[in-house]
Formats: C-alpha cells, structure tokens, sequence
C-alpha cells in the first residue's frame, strides 16, 4: 500500500512539470497579452508593467525563474489584480467549488446507490424500470438544460429557492442539485450492472445458504463487489464534478475557482491560469490516488497485482 | 468475435439489431434529426442568421414553425443550422479520436513488452489530466476557430479508444491467422492495417457510437460556456445558452434546441448499446 503510494507521488513531479511547461508555453504563444485590454494603456506604463513583471526578459528566463519559484511553493502574484497572490485567490474561489462539488457528490451517491440496488434487487419489475429510465433520462440531460429548468420550476414558478447566487443555504441547493442529479444517474446505473453480476456470484449463495438476511447479503457480502465499478467511475467522475461545476457556476452566477480561470484565461491572467492549471492537476491526482486506495481496499485482486 | 464467421457477421449483427426495437427507434430519430438538419436550413424561408426585429419574440405559428428569437430570428432555421454544426463536430471529432485511438492502440498491443508497457503508462498519465481546463484554455487562448473546436476535442477523447484497441489486439496477435501473415512475410504496416484492423471494426464501432455523444456533450459545454461557435452561427450548445438566458420570456428557445439535443443524445446510447448486443453478443448483459 504505501509502495503504491509512493510510486504515485513520484510519478506526480514529472506530470506537474510536464502540465506546468506546457500550459507556461501555450500561454505565453497564445496571441495577447495580460496588458492589452480595451482602456489602451500609455505605451510608457505598459513597458513598465511589462518589465515590473519580468515580461520583457527572453521566454526561456520568465520559465526558469517561474519554476525555480514554484520549487518554493510561490504561484506568484496575479497580473490582474497585482494586489492578490495567485494562491489568495484560489483560497478564495476554492471553498466555494469544492462546497458545491460535496454538496453534488453526496447528492449524487445517497440517490445513486440505493437507486441502482433496488433495481438490481427488483430487476425486471417497475422498481427497476422507472429508476432506471428516470436514469437513462439523466444521462441524456446535460446539466446546461436541467440547470435551467429547475430554475424554471423552483425559483420562478414555484418560489422556493433564489435562481442565483451563493449567499446561503437555500441557494445551494439549485446548484448542487442540479450537478448531484446529472452523476447520481450514472452511479444508479453502474451500481445496477456491478450489483446484478455480484448477486450471481457463489459465495453470495453460500452466505443465503448459511441464512443471512438479504439486508445483511445487500450491505456486507454483496455491496463490496457490486460497488467495484462505482468506485472505478469515481476518478472521471471528480474531473467531470470540475468541468461541471465550470458550467453550473457559470448557469447559477456562483463565484468559484472555474469562474475565475475563463476569466483569467480571457484576461491572459498569465500567472493565475498556470496557478489554477497547477492547484487542479495535483487536486485530481490526489483524487485519483485516493480511488485506487479504495478501490485496492475494496478488491483484494487488485490488491496483488499492485 | 471469431475470424471464422466473419463474413456472415455484418448480417448476423443486422438481424440481431433489428430485432432490438430501442434500438431501430434510435436509428430513425437519428436519420430524421439528420435529414432535418442536412435539408431544415433549405426548407425555412428565412436564413438562419436573418434578423426581423418586427418580429421578436414570437411563438412558434404557421410562418415561424418553432418561434423566434430576442433579434427576430427564426428558431426552426437556427436549430436546424445548429444540429448541422453539432452533428459534424460530433463526427469530425470523432473521426478525429479514432484515428489516434486506434493508431496508438494497435501498435501498443502489436509491439507488446516494454514498447506497450510505456505507452499504457503514458495513456494512464493522461487520463488523470484535466482536460477539459486545456482544451477550454485552447478555446480562449487561440480564438473560437472551428477546425480547433473538434481537433481539441478529438484529441482529449482518444484515450479509453487506445485502451479498448489495444485490449483487442493483444487478443487477436496470437490468432492463427496474423501468425500466417508474419510467415508469409507481410511487412508490420500491412498486417497491422490489412489483417488486423478489419477485425478490431466491431469494438471500433460501437464504441464510436458512443464517443460521438460525449463529444456533443464537450462541444456544448464550450458552447455553453461562451467558448464554442460564435453568433450569428448556431450550435445545439449556443442556442441552449440563449434559450436558458431567455427562458422566462420565450420558453420555447429553450424548448426546441434542448430537445433536439438530448434526443440525440438519448438515440445515440440506445444504438450504441443495441449496437454492442449485436456485434458482441457474449458481453450482453441481460
């Protein structure tokens, strides 16, 4: 176990320094600059701006000062808001993803499982067609249409939560909503395929046989196996919970981290796009390595081979 | 799949298909939301991009089968237009993915040993990267350009195709019938492309069926986000960005656009795994 876990934080430090040089470089080609925005600038303050910021020294300087500060932990200041460090401003933005990504991923999980159990359970009866179709609906439902039509429904006929914002609890539950359906879903789904093909394990009659109950077969025989591929899924799911939350924070006007990266990115925010680059390529490594833990926790085969 | 069947296979794989009737249902969804979208433009009398602002806001009606917009634009052009971008960036990009997948999967299982090995590794690196933050930094960085938009995303979505060739073909090396070829001295490049490839097409298939709707789905996001096709253009993505915008005053731009993609969507998973149940029978689950 702990082998697995350092063979995989070595393996980190060439994939940051890979992701870092190439988004430093994609960055830095792109046409644009962070000074050049509509307000022209006098010539003579953006020279100065430039130069203040080292932007006036040969690319290959700019790279090797970038890294040799990053080997210290220092994401810079943001050329934006030259005022903040680029790593304030995610500690800022960052609480406000990562509170809707819980929200959406217990959402998800407390009506995904049990959803996906009882359909492997009742398979072939109405418990297993409505939430399995209700499911099919979800995946076919991306979050830029259901998003809205909550919005529609709750907030605009019915009046139960504000349509934007992130104030209180009542406005987090649109978003996390909204997010939390779209994976529940699939987890449904998954959950179902994995729990049918475990129900048909041996050992699972064994347990029958020495007359366990069915609760007990559901959550301690059969629940190991059959959540083998939810857990298998969790790795794309918590990149997609990133790309998703892009859009919810986007629909529901949320000040989150991936609100601030299109508009760094639209401001040529050199800095603060390399940071949040850097800050969610190690969040999903350790996501992923979190995973394999469990996932090697879960299936002593897996457990072997690694 | 057994190479010695294979000639009857495509006719066995229609039959079993057709027999799936979800799945033929899908099929004529997505012939008539192609027809729509290849002919719908021609059809309407007003070009997707024609503004009539005496004419704003109105619901669908004889004259504007689907309504129009905030600038008098008629819907049922624009979401027809729409589904021709959508659809063909579903595709291209697709074409795109496979070609990658299917080049680095069948060489990485042909060549085996430490070759195959590195190149997995290099698949698993990847697959924990967030994509999804390059590509929309390409989108920003680099302007909204088309040909961008799916060689962007046919890029990202290469990955589990690489995987699932590369699975089939550490299968297939060992086959009688690629030993033949070696003996007879074919060069690497012709059995990879001339033996082996035409066996991979089940797998290659069905899973295509399956990234087409992902990539629709990334594209709209980009779409949705600002960062894919530009007004006047139309995409299934921007026009649901608008009608989501505008939802309280014409509930129909959200209504048409939003339906037309998620019935795709929908058709194409159905025929995806009714096109799996019939060219792979055995991983049928039920």
């Amino acid at each position: 176990m702990s082998r697995l876990v350092f063979s995989r934080l070595l393996q980190a430090i060439p994939t940051l320094w890979v992701i870092a040089t190439l988004t430093f470089f994609m960055t830095r080609f792109a046409p644009g600059g962070p000074f050049d925005s509509e307000k022209a600038i006098p010539e003579e303050i953006k020279v100065k701006l430039e130069s203040h910021f080292g932007l006036d020294r040969p690319l290959f300087d700019q790279y090797a000062l970038y890294l040799q500060n990053l080997l210290r932990g220092d994401l810079g200041p943001s050329f934006k808001y030259p005022e903040w460090e680029v790593s304030e401003l995610i500690a800022t933005a960052f609480p406000v993803s990562l509170t809707l990504g819980v929200l959406s991923f217990i959402i998800a999980l407390l009506i995904g499982i049990p959803g996906g159990m009882i359909a492997a359970l009742k398979r072939n009866t109405w418990m297993d067609y409505l939430p399995m179709g209700l499911s099919m609906a979800g995946v076919c439902l991306p979050t830029f249409v259901l998003g809205p039509l909550l919005i529609f429904a709750f907030s605009t006929q019915l009046a139960l939560f504000p349509p934007l914002g992130w104030y209180g609890g009542s406005d987090w539950v649109l978003p996390s909503l909204t997010l939390g359906l779209f994976y529940a879903a699939y987890i449904a789904r998954l959950t179902r395929a994995g729990m049918l093909e475990t129900l048909q394990q041996d050992y699972i009659r064994t347990a029958r046989a020495k007359g366990a109950s069915s609760w007990r077969i559901l959550t301690k025989h059969a629940a190991r196996g059959g959540l083998l591929p939810v857990v298998t899924f969790l790795g794309p799911a918590f990149a997609g919970l990133i790309s998703g939350s892009f859009v919810i924070e986007s629909i529901f006007f949320i000040p989150g981290l991936g609100k601030f990266f299109v508009t760094a990115a639209f401001n040529r925010d050199y800095t603060m796009v390399l940071g949040t680059v850097l800050f969610y390529a190690t969040l999903i490594i350790c996501l992923n390595l979190i995973v394999d833990l469990i996932q090697a926790w879960l299936d002593p085969k897996a457990r072997q081979f690694k | 799949m057994n190479p010695e069947n294979s000639s009857s296979l495509g006719k066995d794989a229609w039959l079993r298909l057709r027999a799936n009737r979800m799945a033929m249902v899908s099929l004529f969804i997505l012939l008539a939301i192609g027809l729509l979208s290849l002919f719908g433009p021609m059809l309407s009398s007003n070009a997707f991009d024609q503004q009539n602002l005496d004419r704003i806001f109105e619901s669908p009606n004889g004259t504007y089968l689907f309504g129009t917009d905030n600038l008098g634009r008629d819907l049922f052009a624009r979401t027809t237009y729409g589904g021709r971008i959508s659809l063909s960036v579903g595709l291209l990009a697709t074409l795109v993915s496979l070609i990658i997948g299917v080049t680095y999967g069948m060489i990485s299982g042909y060549a085996g040993g430490r070759v195959d090995a590195w190149m997995m590794r290099m698949v698993d690196v990847l697959y924990s990267l967030p994509f999804i933050i390059f590509v929309i930094l390409l989108m920003v960085m680099f302007g909204r350009n088309f040909l961008l938009l799916f060689l962007a995303i046919g890029a990202v979505e290469w990955l589990t195709m690489a995987r699932i060739t590369r699975a089939q073909t550490l299968n297939l090396k060992k086959a009688e019938f690629i030993e033949a070829a070696r003996a007879l001295g074919f060069s690497h490049t012709r059995i990879l492309f001339r033996h082996l490839l035409p066996n991979l097409i089940g797998p290659i298939i069905v899973y295509a069926t399956l990234t087409v709707p992902a990539v629709m789905l990334l594209e709209a996001v980009l779409s949705f986000l600002g960062l894919g096709v530009q007004a006047p253009m139309s995409s299934w993505g921007s026009l649901i960005k608008e009608g989501a915008e505008k939802m309280d005053a014409a509930p129909w731009l959200l209504l048409f656009p939003g339906s037309f993609f998620c019935l795709t969507l929908f058709s194409l998973n159905f025929l995806g795994d009714g096109l799996r149940d019939a060219l792979d029978p055995k991983s049928s689950e039920d």
